[in-house]
Formats: structure tokens, C-alpha cells, sequence
């Protein structure tokens, strides 16, 4: 039996013990619920891997696996619990977040409370991360983009970068760069910079290049629309290496890296930066090398969590226009009475199911170690295309009412244009 | 969290698969083009299928879709049971033809409704019996609560007077599942369905319609007049229960649905399948470029596709709810609405990306462009699917939202 886990989760209640927003919010029960059952599982897989002499086999494809939608008992609590999180804490922060563009600090502080970083660490590095993590991880974003999309982003930056080198670095950079986001203090925050300032941007084709110099690799280049790429203190970043797309973990304060805050339409409180680097230097061993490295699937993880987020709030919406819809009274009955209105509710709600199908879809075919990128591929193509639908249907059926800041409605719409533009930025 | 098809079906899969390529595809026009001829060679077939249902608990066709069998099961844990295989047998084959498959004896949709509402005696006496299904008239089409065809109780029959229209099989079928009222007055609970043996004194086909598609199978109009059916016949309970209103029969649909919306997932890849083959040699359809990137052929192949893929887990989902005891009604209904548009969505659009041959007879997708329309709109249209979701969304009552 491994002593750290069992440790790790009393580290976590009492971090909740001490914090006394979860009583005020009634949230105390169903988090103590979630650590019980999240060291429990990790007991289990302590357990597991004893028997199997500590050996990690890889994992195998279950071909006699029935068709199962249900979660399990851990997801399940951890849905309830983030969705009580993103009701309470989230929304009503929402509005105020995207009008002063950034996370309160008060809400950083909680979301560390959370302890989500503990969801991309192994357990070997003191985290509680298991096998199968993606659908776990799809779950989570979707219940925080449920409160705000926007700051369920910006929230998911430091599990994103855990997740990030979890997959992608060499036992090595684990090791030196993990611990961290389990420890005593704050989460680093290490930005995905992906996206470049190009019409029709392809991240399959990068113009930042990483030319390498000894025992060094030199960038340059201009990436946008960083997730929290100004308060980040590491940036993640994607550049074209001697031989193929690589991702290199870069000291915000480097040399010749400059960032500016790079306003868009709408992801506000993720506080979007614009970063420029002009020969870069970047220590060979910041490279993120693990021996299985694919930046296809890297940047797979990463359209899939976006796919998670467009869900979420594509639920709020549907959530928000069904009871706006039976309030809202005109020529003496609620307008849900008409099947003009009232398709469009319907059409959300198909959409919305369909979204969420794909994605789970893509999502459980990644965990289970099976080729994902064509399923990641339709999901995403279909999240961005219906996300948007339902955000200007969203606001459609608010009417004049939907294009005012007294609902959220507009702010849903302007963070759900995201949906198709954002490569990077998150990993599931 | 498991959204692929379990290996326990391969078999069933590739079996139907089989038939559907080598037995349906080479029959396809043929049909087509000699409509209310009888498909022979489809008897044959029945018989097969029959032999392999009886020899296998993963049965082909309509009549293992029920929620009894997975009421039955005891077992802890997720079931992948009768709904789901029924489905994915469907969806096979009518990749190979939607008509055919609706033409198959033993396999309609009336004997999806006794399998969904029969009692055990039933179930038990109606076994290998092929029935079809009544329910529209000609003045009443989606509205089922409006249905005019009455059952009048006469010691041990019903007295059956009235007229039904679009019966798929109404004249091959061996029996008729009836939709009728036992009391105006009552309203929608007072609607039953009732097994009409052909040949029963009182039952006449009166015509067969002339199709856009679908037409190896037959769509009759058939008329009751004072024709005596045995009390015994009436599906489920006989009792008129103001509570429980039109939910039992319309049961039916819950598990009917997610087979229909097979049917139109089953076509739909046909025409996804074909076109992709005309256009291999001019797009590598390898998913590697931003959808903005591709030739717009090409990116709308892809976005066809990823709707087709969405109808298709949908359905699963909705099939998988029924073996599982979960009330699924929103679920068919969305599954429904979302294959019936997808489809036919796709097949008139493989149409166009084909161009003149798509259009043309020598391939089959300006058949399957026909076939596909009916999809959209039996077992409830589109926009009754869509009233549905909705109702159940807003929390609606039929008056409320009509």
C-alpha cells in the first residue's frame, strides 16, 4: 500500500478544513465525499500495481467492453461536486470577470482549494491522476464551463500544463517539473501557446520555428491569444523544430520574449495574451521529449477540451433559455407556447447531445489507448459548428433582452466563437 | 465509459452486413423498379434469419427490441441486450436497403409493438407471426390521439370499424396491429391496439400507394367494417386508464424510434460509403488539415460525416437506455429527429457531390436519396420529434404546446 496517497488526500482535506468558503457555500459535504473516493481509487490502484510487482503494464483496449454511458461512482461525484462550484461560485463571479478581464483572486485561491492539479499528476509524483483520465478530465470542463466558460479556462491553465507534461515529458521533466502542481503553494501556471496571429491558421504548420544552437534551442516567432499568458510564470509553446512540431517549456521572463495583453471578443477573463519571441533560449532539456511524443494527439487533447467547455455552456444555455422562455409572456401566453420558440429549444438540446456524444466518444477512445484523431476531428468540427448555433440561437430567443449585459447570454456568444479558433491553450 | 460496439455483436454485425451486400444491394433496383411486386427471394431470407435468431440470444431484426428483456435480466451492471442489437442488425441492413428490410417478413414494425406492449400469453401466441402496423388515417396522420377507427366490446370480440392508410406489409403481413378507440369520448386513453389476423370477415386491403421510394415495400390502405376480432387480441391491458392516458401504446414508440432512426443511419452511410468510393482518387479524406483548409467537397464530406456519426451514437444511446430500464422517450424522439434529418441531409447531398452519376440509375444514390425521405417522417416527422423534445424540455402539456 502506498502511505503517499492515503497522505496526499489528508493534505487536500485539510487544506478544505481550513478554508471556510465551502461552508458557506454548502459545498463542504460533497467535496470530503469526492477526497474520500479519489484516495479510495488511488488506494485501489496502489493496490493493483503491488500485486503486479510494481510493474506498469501498458494499457490494452477491452474488446469484450459493453457499450456503458454511465459514469462511475468518482466521476459522478466529481461532477456534482464542480457543477455545486460552477453554480455557486462561478456564475455569479461571471459577469464581473469578463467585464475586468481577469480571475478574481479570490477565486484562484479556491480553485487551488480544489485541488484539480491533483487530477493530472501520477500518483508516483504526488498526484492522483489514474489510467484513464480523459473522460474524467472532459467531465470536469464540462461541469466548470457550465458556471462560466471563460473562467472554467482559465481555471483548467495549470491542470491543462500538468496533463501536458504528465503525457508529453520524459520521466525526467516529470520529475522535475510535476511535484510542483501537487505542492503546498500555489499551482504554477504554465500557458499552451499554440495559435498564431494567420488567417486560416493551420497548427500543423507552424511559423515559429525552434532553431537549435548546442545544447540550446533558440525560438522565434508570435503566438496569440494565450490563455493567462500574462500571469503565467512558464509558457508552453509550440514551434517547428529540425524535425517536426515540437513543445518547449519556456521562463516567462526570458530573454527576448515579450507579452502584451491581447483582448478578443470574448474568453475575457482568461486574459488573453499576445506572446512575441525573438530568439528565444530555451535549454534543450525544456523540450518536452517523452518517447511516445505525438503533436497530432497533443493537439487532439487540446480540440477535445474545447469541445468539453463548448458543452458546458452550451448546457447553461439550454438551461437559461428554457426558463427565460417559459417566463417571458407575450400575446397573453409564455412564448415557450410556440413551436417557432419552441423548436429552437429542441434543436439545442439535439445538438447539444450530439456534441456531448462525440466527444465522449473521442474522449473514452483516447484513455482506452485506441486511435483517436479522426473521432477528436468530427467532434471538434461539429462542437464548433453547433456551439455557435446554439450561442446565437441562445441570444435569439432572449430577443433585445439577450443582447444586454443583464443576461449572459451575449457574453456565451462571444465565448463560444472560440470554440472553432482556439489550437492549444488546454489538454484534457 | 465505453462508446464502442461491443465485440459480442461482431458477429451479429458482420452477418447482417453479409446479407445486406450479397443479398439486398444485387435485388436493390430491381424492386425499385417492379414496385408491389413481392420479393420473393425474401422469404428464403426470412427463413435463414429465423433459423439464426432461433440459434443465437443476439436476434436480427425488430422483434427482439423490448424493454421485457431487459426487465427479465437480473444481472448487476451495465446490459447491452436485445434493443441494441436489434439496432445494430438494422442499421446493417439497410446499408444494404431500407425497402427490403421493411419488406422482410417476421421483422415489421407491428411486431416491434407486441414485443414492447404484449402480454406474456401474447407474446407467446403471436411468436412468428409477421404483423404490421396500423395507426394513421386518413384524417389523422401525426395527431394518433384523433384516431376515428373504434372498437366496440361484443362478449369475447371487438368490433373493429374504420379506415387505415400507410400500412407498410398491410397486405404480405400475416396480421395487423390496429390503433383503435375503445371510447371517443375518453380521448387519447381510450386507444388500444388490437393483433387483426388477416383474412379475419370485416378486413379489405383497398389499394397499395404508389411511392417515391421505399418501394419494395408495400404500403397498403386497408378497411374494417364490423369485423370481429377475439377480445384476447387487445395488446397489453384492456382497462381505460385516465392516468396512465396514451402511454401505452405509445410505448411502442420508445422502442420503435431508435430502429427507424437505424434505418436512416443505415442508409445514410450507404450514400457515405459509395460517394467516398467515386471520390477516392481525388481526396485523401485523412483528417489532417483544418476543416477551412480542404476543397469544400471534401470538407463537406467531412462534416457530413461527423453529423452521421452524432445520429448514430444518438441512437445507440437511446437503444442503450431501453436496455438499461432508462425512460428513454426524449432520448428516441431526439434520436429520431436527429437520424431522419441527418439522412436525408446526406443522401441528397451525395446526390449532388456525385453529380450526373449520383443522379443517374446505373448507381443507386439517387435511390437511396428516395428511400431516405420516409425516414424523416414515419413513425412520427421530424417536427413531431421535435414537438416532443420540446414538451419535454419546457414541461409542456400537449395543449399548451401544440
Amino acid at each position: 500500500m502506498n502511505a503517499d496517497v492515503q497522505g496526499r488526500a489528508l493534505a487536500i482535506l485539510n487544506r478544505m478544513a481550513q478554508a471556510d468558503w465551502p461552508d458557506r457555500l454548502n459545498l463542504r459535504k460533497p467535496f470530503e465525499k469526492l477526497i474520500y473516493t479519489g484516495s479510495r481509487a488511488s488506494f485501489r490502484l496502489a493496490a493493483d500495481r503491488a500485486q503486479k510487482g510494481g510493474l506498469r503494464t501498458p494499457r490494452k483496449p477491452d474488446p469484450d467492453a459493453l457499450f456503458d454511458l454511465f459514469l462511475s461512482d468518482e466521476q459522478q461525484m466529481l461532477v456534482d461536486m464542480l457543477a455545486s462550484f460552477a453554480s455557486e461560485v462561478l456564475r455569479p463571479a461571471a459577469h464581473d470577470a469578463d467585464a475586468n478581464a481577469a480571475i478574481p483572486a479570490e477565486l484562484l485561491n479556491q480553485a487551488q482549494d480544489l485541488g484539480l492539479t491533483f487530477y493530472g499528476v501520477n500518483e508516483v509524483h504526488g498526484g492522483m491522476a489514474g489510467e484513464r483520465t480523459t473522460v474524467s478530465n472532459a467531465l470536469m470542463a464540462e461541469a466548470l464551463a457550465k458556471g462560466d466558460m471563460s473562467l472554467a479556462a482559465g481555471l483548467l491553465v495549470p491542470l491543462s500544463a500538468a496533463n501536458c507534461i504528465r503525457r508529453w515529458g520524459s520521466a525526467e521533466q516529470q520529475q522535475r517539473w510535476l511535484p510542483a502542481f501537487v505542492g503546498e503553494s500555489s499551482a504554477p501556471v504554465m500557458a499552451i501557446a499554440v495559435n498564431e496571429p494567420d488567417a486560416l491558421f493551420d497548427p500543423l504548420k507552424l511559423a515559429t520555428k525552434a532553431k537549435r544552437r548546442g545544447k540550446h534551442y533558440h525560438l522565434s516567432g508570435e503566438k496569440c491569444l494565450v490563455l493567462r499568458g500574462l500571469d503565467a510564470s512558464h509558457l508552453i509553446i509550440a514551434a517547428q523544430a529540425e524535425n517536426g512540431p515540437a513543445l518547449f517549456i519556456v521562463e516567462a521572463g526570458s530573454k527576448g520574449l515579450q507579452r502584451l495583453p491581447e483582448p478578443g471578443m470574448g474568453l475575457k477573463a482568461g486574459a488573453t495574451a499576445r506572446v512575441k519571441l525573438k530568439g528565444v533560449k530555451v535549454a534543450a532539456d525544456q523540450r518536452l521529449n517523452a518517447e511516445h511524443f505525438n503533436y497530432q494527439s497533443f493537439l487532439d487533447h487540446a480540440a477535445l477540451a474545447w469541445c468539453a467547455l463548448a458543452i458546458g455552456t452550451g448546457q447553461a444555455a439550454l438551461e437559461y433559455v428554457t426558463t427565460y422562455c417559459n417566463e417571458r409572456v407575450a400575446f397573453g401566453e409564455p412564448i415557450s407556447h410556440r413551436q417557432g420558440v419552441a423548436f429552437m429549444v429542441a434543436d439545442i438540446a439535439i445538438e447539444l447531445d450530439a456534441m456531448r456524444m462525440l466527444t465522449w466518444r473521442a474522449c473514452a477512445r483516447a484513455e482506452q489507448g485506441l486511435p483517436f484523431h479522426r473521432e477528436a476531428y468530427l467532434a471538434r468540427l461539429l462542437c464548433a459548428e453547433k456551439a455557435m448555433k446554439i450561442g446565437t440561437d441562445a441570444v435569439q430567443l432572449l430577443g433585445g433582452h439577450g443582447f444586454t449585459k443583464e443576461h449572459p447570454a451575449e457574453r456565451w456568444y462571444r465565448d463560444l466563437r472560440a470554440v472553432a479558433i482556439m489550437a492549444g491553450g488546454l489538454q484534457l | 465509459m465505453n462508446l464502442e460496439t461491443p465485440k459480442k455483436f461482431a458477429g451479429l454485425k458482420h452477418q447482417a452486413h453479409q446479407v445486406a451486400a450479397n443479398y439486398f444491394r444485387p435485388i436493390s433496383r430491381k424492386y425499385d423498379k417492379a414496385e408491389h411486386a413481392y420479393p420473393k427471394e425474401l422469404d428464403l431470407l426470412a427463413a435463414l434469419l429465423d433459423g439464426m435468431n432461433a440459434g443465437s440470444p443476439d436476434a436480427i431484426g425488430a422483434t427482439s427490441a423490448s424493454k421485457r428483456g431487459a426487465a427479465k435480466s437480473l444481472e448487476e451492471g451495465v446490459k447491452n441486450g436485445g434493443n441494441l442489437s436489434a439496432l445494430l442488425g438494422v442499421m446493417e441492413l439497410c446499408w444494404g436497403d431500407v425497402g427490403l428490410l421493411l419488406a422482410m417478413p417476421r421483422q415489421g414494425l407491428g411486431n416491434a409493438a407486441i414485443a414492447a406492449v404484449a402480454n406474456d400469453e401474447q407474446l407467446q401466441r403471436f411468436s412468428g407471426t409477421w404483423a404490421a402496423m396500423a395507426i394513421t388515417e386518413p384524417g389523422t396522420g401525426s395527431d394518433s390521439a384523433a384516431i376515428r377507427t373504434t372498437a366496440r366490446k361484443d362478449g369475447d370480440h371487438y368490433v373493429l370499424n374504420g379506415e387505415k392508410i400507410f400500412v407498410t406489409s398491410g397486405e404480405r403481413a400475416d396480421s395487423v396491429v390496429v390503433w383503435a378507440t375503445l371510447d371517443k369520448a375518453l380521448g387519447r386513453a381510450a386507444i388500444k391496439s388490437f393483433v387483426v389476423e388477416h383474412g379475419t370477415p370485416g378486413m379489405s386491403v383497398t389499394r397499395l400507394e404508389k411511392k417515391l421510394g421505399i418501394k419494395a415495400s408495400d404500403t397498403a390502405s386497408i378497411s374494417f367494417s364490423d369485423c370481429r376480432v377475439p377480445a384476447a387480441n387487445l395488446l397489453g391491458n384492456p382497462e381505460v386508464d385516465v392516468q396512465k392516458g396514451f402511454a401505452g401504446v405509445m410505448e411502442t414508440f420508445d422502442n420503435t424510434r431508435p430502429l427507424v432512426a437505424g434505418m436512416a443511419i443505415g442508409v445514410a452511410k450507404a450514400s457515405l460509403d459509395r460517394t467516398r468510393e467515386l471520390l477516392k482518387d481525388t481526396f485523401r479524406f485523412d483528417y489532417a488539415k483544418p476543416l477551412l483548409a480542404v476543397n469544400h467537397a471534401e470538407a463537406t464530406l467531412y462534416r457530413l460525416e461527423a453529423e452521421w456519426e452524432a445520429a448514430r451514437l444518438l441512437t445507440l444511446k437511446a437503444a442503450w437506455m431501453a436496455d438499461n430500464k432508462q425512460p428513454n422517450s426524449k432520448e428516441a424522439s431526439i434520436a429520431k429527429a436527429k437520424a431522419g434529418r441527418v439522412a436525408n441531409e446526406v443522401t441528397l447531398k451525395c446526390v449532388e457531390l456525385a453529380g450526373a452519376l449520383g443522379y443517374g440509375e446505373d448507381e443507386l444514390l439517387e435511390k437511396w436519396a428516395r428511400d431516405s425521405k420516409i425516414l424523416d417522417i414515419f413513425e412520427g416527422t421530424q417536427q413531431i420529434q421535435l414537438l416532443i423534445v420540446a414538451r419535454r424540455l419546457l414541461g409542456k402539456s400537449s395543449s399548451e404546446l401544440k
